[in-house]
């Protein structure tokens, strides 16, 4: 129980579901977008890139956190990009050995994880500054707040474009015979941009209600 | 009319604050006004109003459109009996297309509507016409033989995200009725382009060998301009029996609406204007060239197919939507002319380009009046200096 409560004190748990909606990377501090429209047109590729960029998150926010109070200040830029490349060429060859499919579709998304700016965001904004645990817990809030939101924009653009679901077709034969068709603009980055615009607006109307309570 | 108004104020009490149904209110004034003149006073500022407001603006424009759709009605009933080889007389040929346009106008007006409505109660703003020409816009702007679903769908995305997003009525920065088009023209290509959904042949009927269903635009992305000329006259292409969205197709009866709204000065003549001489002077730019028979249509002939004039006149002067300051207009409507045909000309990929370019100044239009206002303030500053030195 003590245990427990040590490992979610408070504190922490407000850094772990902060970045779910609140502090949300992409809805509220809108970061990670490019990246965002680039995968998010099937779930498969959309699911195992939130969880590339969470390890990436986790660890590297981890990584840089202890060796926080060694690094010189001119240097930490430089520094950072060493710790998030080493860790993004791990994420990018276990794809290539585990799932060469997926890595194939991703393509150079995996690579330019390294520019994503949420990983830059957090060392610089709270690894740098906060005890190591912490800052894990930051990671993996921020990784996962990326990651649900691209999950949630893949699933209506997989099931309105391509009428599947992991690769699964959900929307079954009768539906087309009665004139039903696949949406083709969904498949079409811009469309990205329209629902990630709903999705901040709903996040925004549901902030501004708690804010007057 | 007595009568109605004794009703009105008669129910009126309850709709006002503190009454029963007081959160309808916007729903009730809508119709008030649509009935009434309003009878508020000017309390504050300007005491000088003009007699039209933005609901008989709204309507003035609807009356505008009016012969456009009634010939569109009629040409689609034309264009069925001529895809299967029957001969009818006008009544039967107006009531096909009647019967066949009619539902998707109210369609579209009960899904567009039914949204306005909801918004308006929700954030209490006055419910305005606006939605009246957005509505029967979508409709004249589409292909006949778009499932009504589609319409729907179109009609609910455009009003949502093209307008409630933005604030509502007046607030938009995109023509709504065009988004509904540009949605369904990229959601579904299949049913927005091709030779098979211009004509509606049924269910029950077949089309006569030799049928081709294209519109000229089609025959001209196939480069088959050869085609254009034999198949439809001059006078055809004028009064509007060729092939094409529902309203797009008579210049004539685009021309009445042009003509009325000019009068009623609802719309700017310049950006009517530069739009014509823009799409005349790409097209003579292009007669120069030369380089293949596309580029030799000649440049008048970009105002007869397609849905140059019916962008022109209806859809580019939409007052929110386009350039606020003059001389923005004139570079406003020239750009949306020059754009449509090089897109008609050059683009291997859409046959038209009106909506697109409309669209696309659209967005341009905020940027387009900045720069205006800015060399004026600048033109002005300069003039102030050197008023300044001669002294």
């Amino acid at each position: 129980m003590s245990n427990k409560k040590m490992l979610l004190s408070p504190k922490t748990k407000k850094i772990l579901l902060g970045p779910l909606s609140a502090d949300n990377p992409i809805m509220v501090q809108v970061l990670g977008i490019c990246s965002a429209l680039a995968v998010t047109v099937e779930m498969k590729p959309a699911l195992v890139m939130g969880l590339s960029v969470m390890i990436v998150t986790a660890f590297s926010n981890l990584a840089i956190s202890l060796l926080r109070n060694t690094i010189p200040q001119r240097i930490r830029i430089i520094v950072q990009l060493v710790v998030i490349a080493s860790l993004v060429i791990l994420v990018d060859q276990t794809l290539k050995a585990f799932s060469y499919e997926v890595s194939k579709q991703l393509s150079v998304f995996v690579g330019l994880i390294i520019t994503n700016c949420i990983l830059m965001g957090r060392l610089e904004a709270f690894a740098m500054s906060n005890k190591p645990w912490d800052s894990f817990v930051d990671g993996i809030g921020n990784g996962f707040g990326y990651a649900w939101i691209l999950a949630v924009v893949a699933f209506f653009r997989e099931l309105l474009g391509s009428g599947k679901l992991l690769g699964y077709t959900i929307i079954p034969e009768s539906f087309y015979e009665f004139g039903y068709q696949n949406n083709g603009l969904m498949i079409l980055p811009p469309m990205t941009l329209v629902m990630l615009g709903i999705i901040i607006w709903i996040n925004n109307s549901k902030q501004q209600g708690k804010d007057i309570k | 009319m007595k009568g109605i108004r004794n009703f009105v104020d008669k129910i009126k009490p309850n709709f006002e604050k503190g009454g029963k149904f007081s959160f309808l209110w916007s729903v009730f004034d809508g119709f008030e006004t649509f009935l009434f003149v309003p009878n508020t006073v000017t309390k504050s500022g300007c005491h000088i109003r003009d007699a039209i407001d933005m609901k008989r603006g709204m309507i003035t424009v609807v009356i505008a459109l009016i012969p456009a759709l009634l010939f569109g009605m009629y040409n689609v009933g034309y264009q069925h009996f001529l895809a299967i080889g029957e001969i009818a007389d006008f009544w039967k040929t107006f009531f096909y297309g009647f019967l066949a346009v009619l539902p998707s106008v109210i369609i579209s007006y009960v899904v567009g509507l039914t949204i306005e409505f909801y918004f308006a109660q929700k954030r209490r703003h006055e419910i305005s016409e606006g939605f009246l020409v957005t509505g029967l816009l979508i409709p004249m702007i589409l292909p006949i033989n778009v499932p009504l679903w589609m319409i729907a769908l179109a009609t609910a995305f455009a009003v949502f995200v093209g307008k409630e997003i933005f604030g509502g009525t007046g607030m938009n920065i995109i023509n709504p009725a065009l988004l509904a088009r540009a949605f369904l023209f990229f959601a579904y290509p299949l049913k927005m382009s091709g030779d098979d959904v211009w004509v509606r042949i049924g269910k029950h009927h077949q089309a006569i060998d030799g049928f081709s269903g294209a519109t000229p635009l089609g025959e001209a992305l196939n480069d088959n301009i050869a085609a254009i000329h034999d198949t439809w006259s001059i006078s055809d292409m004028v009064l509007g029996f060729i092939p094409g969205s529902v309203g797009e197709t008579s210049f004539v009866a685009i021309l009445l609406g042009a003509i009325f709204l000019l009068i009623t000065g609802i719309v700017s003549w310049k950006i009517m204007l530069s739009i014509f001489a823009g799409g005349y002077l790409m097209g003579l730019i292009f007669n120069l060239v030369g380089a293949n028979d596309v580029m030799l249509i000649p440049a008048w002939e970009h105002f007869l197919i397609g849905g140059f004039a019916f962008g022109a006149v209806f859809m580019a002067t939409d007052p929110v939507t386009s350039a606020q300051t003059e001389t923005g207009k004139y570079i406003y409507g020239a750009l949306i002319g020059i754009l449509c045909v090089l897109m008609r000309v050059i683009n291997p990929a859409y046959p038209e380009g009106m909506m697109l370019a409309i669209l696309l100044m659209n967005v341009f239009a905020p940027l387009i009046d900045y720069l205006v206002v800015q060399s004026n303030i600048r033109k002005r500053v300069k003039r102030a200096k050197d008023v300044m030195v001669k002294i």
